[in-house]
């Protein structure tokens, strides 16, 4: 570690790093704008200017930018030069500026000394020449990069007395507000959008004075990572547009660390809360997993949180069939009685539970403690069920690592089989992205590059990238970085995989494509297989497990590490093989560790005659199973008891439904595709008579009178028990301290020092203050009071720091730039790559015989529209759009269909399908296997269609095209039509009664 | 409407053949298709006098480009105009060794003269008149491009000469007063 002198002070600095880096991971507090911590330097925005000197004796030194120097054994530099009476002059002369008039202070002879503080005010006012005075109005405000910058250099007054630039602003879609007058041309945006994510559709504009940052013309922002835009932007030209029709300052808002439940990946995030509502949702830095960048469902994909469709109250139907809402204690007495009547019975198998994959770890353990382990149901749909429980099985015995995006990031060899990650799995996708610039990175370490030289290695490498083979059924937001797309049906892309296990392990495939893709990954050093559940085809699972274990097999093992690669360098793969599955939803891997695969629903179903209660945990089974097994199961006269957060179809045909809280309501622990237990915790207290669902259920316990749930009284409880039935879960009470934990012998605060309004916040109501809410499940409290500071980073609210009100005060909370949060890891790794695993099957028939004239239906997933619980947000489902079939150019000519004309779908009776018939919208793909067809899945029309089903197609005659629709972002100002009118259970009592009381019923 | 549809429906949307072949020989010499992009956008200025959002559309699509990299070339260049121009435009040099022989005189003669301010065009169509920082030939400044042709030495009465067939109309210039 070489030794760097700054401004006298002697550090010990990380190898390789530049100058900006160095001080930042020593505390030191550098300006910067154009630098981000994940993107390198490009050097443009000279903010970071600091004198170096040649030895000790030089006085005069010369300016440098940080960020583009790299450091060196005894560099000398200084960033307010000279030191002692130096320093006494430049207070003397900034106290005689500042009572001077303006013009004087620019005639204050300049003295020598700092050189450096100087050039940095200069840059500062520079680049406020053309920046709007509209930080009042302006969303960025109190969390902006440029603000804290202005005054961390001591810029105050304004000289410049002309006009300034204005540009024309643009839409860009619902979640993006532009607002390119407050720009200082940092191109960040741009080397985020284009560089980092592969965005093509934003890019810098003109030169000089009027540099523009946005698209050819007004559009929707096409990359699934556009959110970050808003972090990413050191000032205000990109902010959060759902947080503007509902706007609130940073330091109002009350935040809590949280974890994004929108798909498996588990990114870390920071939602803030002000007046009930769910404001927005920042990054949660993890180092592991998402780093400093979401993508935009996890980020604008909550906004049903504050649906007019969440469920407030508990409701029962009465024999009319109505749904009446009744107190919470109520409601758990009804349910009692129910569960009672049966224990007495003869019969036990009469209470039964079905799980979800989107609740949290221990509402399932509850659930199923409650009912216990034979009458649980893990609530995944059958075929998922069964590849979801592969894929666990294969975690549990495989000796690849299954790795966080980090190690993801390192793969210098990928291959996807039967993946669009993108949509599936979004940051991981994020996260190949820059694992293909490995070839860049070694390019630049060949001429002797430092990696962060961002423009130089890009330079460099041009369109060189580490291999990357995607096998699938359709065209993938990934093909552009890819070198080798394969189009194959799912059964296919399983004999391909087992094809390329094959040819690893020395037995050549007659398909060159397969020996390519098997000579990639053979000669990579860190080689990274990618799969999922997308297809529901447990054959490519076990494809990608057989990859995984040939490169494993085939390799000697070495003591290398995958640091010391030379770039020389040509062993084949040592044990770094990777195994990375893309999983569904945000708990889908811990429900499958947690429950039986043969347990599925419909063997619960199969059994409905001797079932008399049925409790359902958070799923809304019409999106699991099919429309007769849901008629099966309501006209069996079951009693069925559901906890729900939105109102859904299922709920019409329940007889008594729970109001749970959302995620940001309550806490809970979700295990990620990595196998990373991560725990969330409530931003804002429950209102209305939403309750955990852990909650529900332990109450549901005592009342029905469980005995050993009934000993349990908090959630840690619940956590620990949860921890000691497997042991795998053991690592579960070291995800996050326990509820009795205090930081400073006091809870951390969710609110900042500089919360307002805490008396006032309430004086629609009343005037009084309100009590504060206590929160005695964790180490979190609903206040103001109390330090964030040095806790663990499970626990962090909140980035803020003295100086850093923005979100890069982040740096003050890692260890060093880019490193691990100080206060340890986010959340405990469940499963470890196994020394003696077993080995995978390479064998594997296809069944699935085509018939002439028929298409197989091959899903496609969407990051806007396949989720169940995003798409419930206006600005979500504005991007979702209308359901669609996508086919190839020569289907739809065959078809006499273009884009947007409507195909008719009849579904091929098979076993477990019924014939069946729909329309939807056409979209044309430029990749798709043949003889298949895709269907947008997840959408609420396309239900009915299942992977793997045979259809027919024909045009649609009758076919409406879609009109321009209002767009979300101009309905809100229409609001004076109710957005939906469906009955939901409560919406009645609920008119009117935003804080009162249930009705009495 | 798909690309092939807005193809059809409108002719100014596509390059012409004889551009398409002018482009096709550029990008042989280039190893990305991208790498052409500004012979590409000079061959259509050459040809249409200047890159609408269309024509750009049409150019981006031929090099596998997307629309706003593709822009992000053709704006950071002066001479790639992305609104219309007359049919010559005037590249008025302002640089220093202009400005010292007299320059800004003779800028008020033409803007007089055509009844036209930088970045503006005649109402005839014919010129349009734009600075420049510098044309190289500061040995013989003030100088100006018309067109293609280097002007040189200038004075008040080659303005007169040059423009003897211009006659100003008010309402040119009625607006920037």
């Amino acid at each position: 570690m070489p030794t760097i002198f700054v401004d006298g002070q002697e550090l010990q600095v990380k190898e390789g790093a530049n100058v900006l880096e160095a001080c930042l991971s020593a505390g030191i507090d550098l300006p910067y704008f154009c630098w981000h911590p994940s993107m390198g330097s490009i050097g443009s925005c000279r903010q970071c200017a600091v004198v170096q000197y040649q030895n000790a004796e030089d006085t005069n030194g010369r300016i440098v930018m940080g960020c583009m120097t790299p450091v060196s054994e005894g560099a000398r530099f200084s960033l307010n030069s000279g030191s002692g009476a130096d320093q006494d002059i430049d207070n003397a002369v900034d106290e005689a500026a500042d009572v001077t008039t303006v013009e004087a202070s620019i005639d204050v002879p300049t003295k020598v000394p700092d050189k450096g503080r100087e050039f940095r005010q200069a840059v500062i006012e520079s680049l406020m020449l053309n920046h709007p005075h509209d930080c009042p109005v302006c969303a960025e405000g109190g969390e902006c990069h440029l603000q804290d910058m202005t005054v961390m250099v001591g810029h105050r007054d304004r000289r410049y007395r002309g006009l300034k630039n204005t540009h024309r602003n643009q839409y860009l879609g619902p979640l993006i507000s532009h607002e390119m007058n407050r720009c200082i041309t940092c191109y960040r945006c741009e080397r985020f959008y284009t560089d980092y994510a592969g965005g093509t559709d934003l890019s810098a504009q003109a030169s000089h004075d009027h540099v523009y940052f946005g698209r050819h013309q007004d559009g929707v922002l096409e990359s699934e990572f556009s959110g970050n835009l808003v972090e990413v932007c050191p000032t205000g030209v990109f902010t959060d547009k759902p947080l503007l029709k509902q706007y609130s300052r940073k330091w109002d808002l009350q935040s809590a660390p949280s974890i994004c439940t929108g798909c498996a990946v588990g990114c870390n995030i920071l939602p803030g809360e002000r007046y009930g509502k769910l404001k927005r949702i920042h990054n949660r830095y993890n180092d592991e997993v998402n780093g400093y960048f979401l993508c935009d469902r996890g980020r604008f994909g909550s906004g049903y949180i504050n649906s007019d469709e969440r469920l407030n109250y508990a409701g029962v139907r009465d024999f009319n069939g109505e749904f009446s809402a009744i107190k919470g204690g109520e409601a758990i007495e009804i349910a009692a009685r129910w569960m009672k009547t049966q224990e007495g019975a003869k019969n036990t198998q009469k209470i039964v539970g079905i799980g979800s994959p989107r609740a949290s770890l221990e509402a399932n353990y509850l659930l199923r403690e409650l009912v216990g382990k034979e009458h649980f149901a893990a609530g995944f749909g059958d075929r998922e069920s069964q590849v979801i429980h592969r894929i666990a099985a294969i975690l549990k015995t495989t000796r690849a690592k299954n790795p966080s995006i980090k190690q993801m990031e390192t793969a210098d060899a990928v291959l996807i089989l039967g993946e669009d990650v993108t949509h599936t799995a979004p940051r991981v996708a994020l996260g190949l992205r820059q694992a293909v610039r490995n070839k860049a990175y070694e390019l630049a370490k060949q001429a002797g590059l430092a990696v962060w030289q961002d423009a130089a290695v890009r330079n460099l490498a041009q369109d060189q990238r580490s291999p990357m083979i995607i096998v699938s059924a359709t065209e993938t937001r990934l093909d552009d970085i890819a070198s080798q797309t394969v189009s194959l049906a799912p059964q296919e892309i399983a004999l391909f995989g087992h094809a390329v296990a094959r040819a690893i392990a020395g037995q050549p495939s007659d398909d060159a494509a397969v020996n390519e893709a098997a000579a990639a990954l053979k000669n990579a050093q860190r080689p990274l297989v990618v799969s999922g559940s997308s297809m529901l085809h447990s054959a490519i699972v076990d494809s990608a497990a057989a990859v995984a274990d040939a490169l494993l097999a085939d390799s000697t093992p070495t003591d290398s590490t995958p640091t010391d690669s030379s770039p020389t360098d040509s062993t084949p793969a040592s044990c770094n093989s990777m195994l990375s599955f893309c999983l569904p939803e945000c708990n889908s891997l811990g429900l499958a560790l947690l429950s039986e695969e043969q347990e599925t629903i419909s063997r619960l179903l199969d059994r409905a005659d001797q079932i008399d209660v049925l409790v359902i945990l958070e799923n809304n089974l019409s999106r699991r199973i099919s429309e007769q097994q849901i008629n099966k199961l309501t006209s069996s006269g079951i009693r069925i008891i559901a906890l729900e957060l939105l109102d859904n179809d299922l709920l019409a045909s329940c007889d008594l439904v729970l109001s749970a809280a959302s995620y940001a309501e309550s806490e809970g622990t979700l295990v990620s595709s990595e196998g990373r237990a991560q725990r969330y915790y409530p931003v804002f207290p429950e209102a209305y008579e939403r309750r955990a669902s852990w909650q529900w259920l332990l109450d549901l316990a005592a009342a029905s009178g469980h005995s050993e749930l009934a000993e349990l009284q908090h959630f840690d409880q619940i956590t620990e028990a949860c921890g000691a039935s497997n042991d795998l879960f053991a690592p579960l009470a070291g995800v996050s301290p326990d509820h009795n934990f205090r930081s400073h012998g006091q809870k951390i605060p969710r609110q900042t020092h500089r919360a307002s309004g805490r008396t006032a916040i309430n004086a629609d109501v009343s005037v009084h203050e309100p009590l504060r809410k206590l929160d005695p499940e964790t180490p979190l409290s609903f206040s103001m009071e109390g330090l964030n500071r040095d806790q663990p980073a499970s626990l962090t609210p909140f980035y803020w720091s003295p100086g850093w009100n923005s979100n890069q005060s982040l740096q003050k909370f890692q260890s060093e730039v880019n490193g691990p949060l100080r206060g340890g890891p986010v959340g405990q790794r469940l499963i470890e790559p196994q020394t003696n695993g077993i080995s995978q099957s390479s064998d594997f028939t296809p069944l699935r015989i085509v018939q002439k004239g028929t298409w197989q239906l091959v899903p496609i997933y969407r990051v806007h529209g396949s989720d169940e619980l995003s798409v419930r947000t206006a600005e979500v489902a504005e991007l979702a759009g209308e359901a669609f079939i996508a086919i190839s150019s020569e289907l739809a000519a065959k078809l006499e269909v273009v884009d947007g004309d409507g195909v008719k779908i009849n579904l091929v009776a098979a076993a477990g399908i019924d014939s069946f018939e729909l329309s939807l919208s056409v979209k044309i793909l430029t990749r798709v296997a043949p003889n298949c067809v895709a269907y947008s899945a997840g959408y609420s029309s396309t239900l009915a269609l299942q992977p793997g089903a045979l259809a027919q197609l024909s045009k649609d005659p009758d076919w409406q095209r879609a009109t321009p629709q209002l767009i979300a972002s101009d309905r809100s100002s229409h609001a004076s039509a109710p957005q939906n009118n469906r009955p939901s259970p409560d919406t009645d009592i609920d008119k009117g009664r935003d804080r009162g009381e249930p009705p009495h019923v | 409407m798909n690309d092939a549809q807005m193809i059809q429906t409108d002719l100014g949307t596509v390059l012409t053949r004889e551009e398409i072949r002018q482009i096709d020989t550029e990008l042989a010499h280039v190893p990305y298709k991208a790498g052409a992009a500004i012979d590409a956008l000079k061959i259509v200025q050459t040809q249409r006098g200047w890159v609408s959002d269309e024509s750009l559309r049409a150019i981006a699509k031929h090099l596998e480009m997307s629309a706003e990299e593709l822009d992000g070339v053709a704006t950071f260049y002066n001479l790639i105009y992305r609104r219309p121009v007359g049919e010559k435009v005037i590249l008025f040099c302002d640089s220093v060794s202009c400005w010292i022989c007299g320059c800004d005189g003779i800028k008020a003669k033409i803007s007089a003269k055509l009844g036209v301010d930088y970045g503006e065009t005649t109402t005839d169509n014919q010129y349009t008149l734009l600075p420049v920082p510098c044309l190289g030939a500061c040995d013989r400044a003030p100088v100006m491009m018309v067109g293609d042709d280097l002007i040189t030495h200038l004075d008040e009465a080659k303005i007169d000469q040059l423009f003897s067939d211009v006659t100003v109309e008010d309402s040119a210039s009625e607006g920037e007063q």
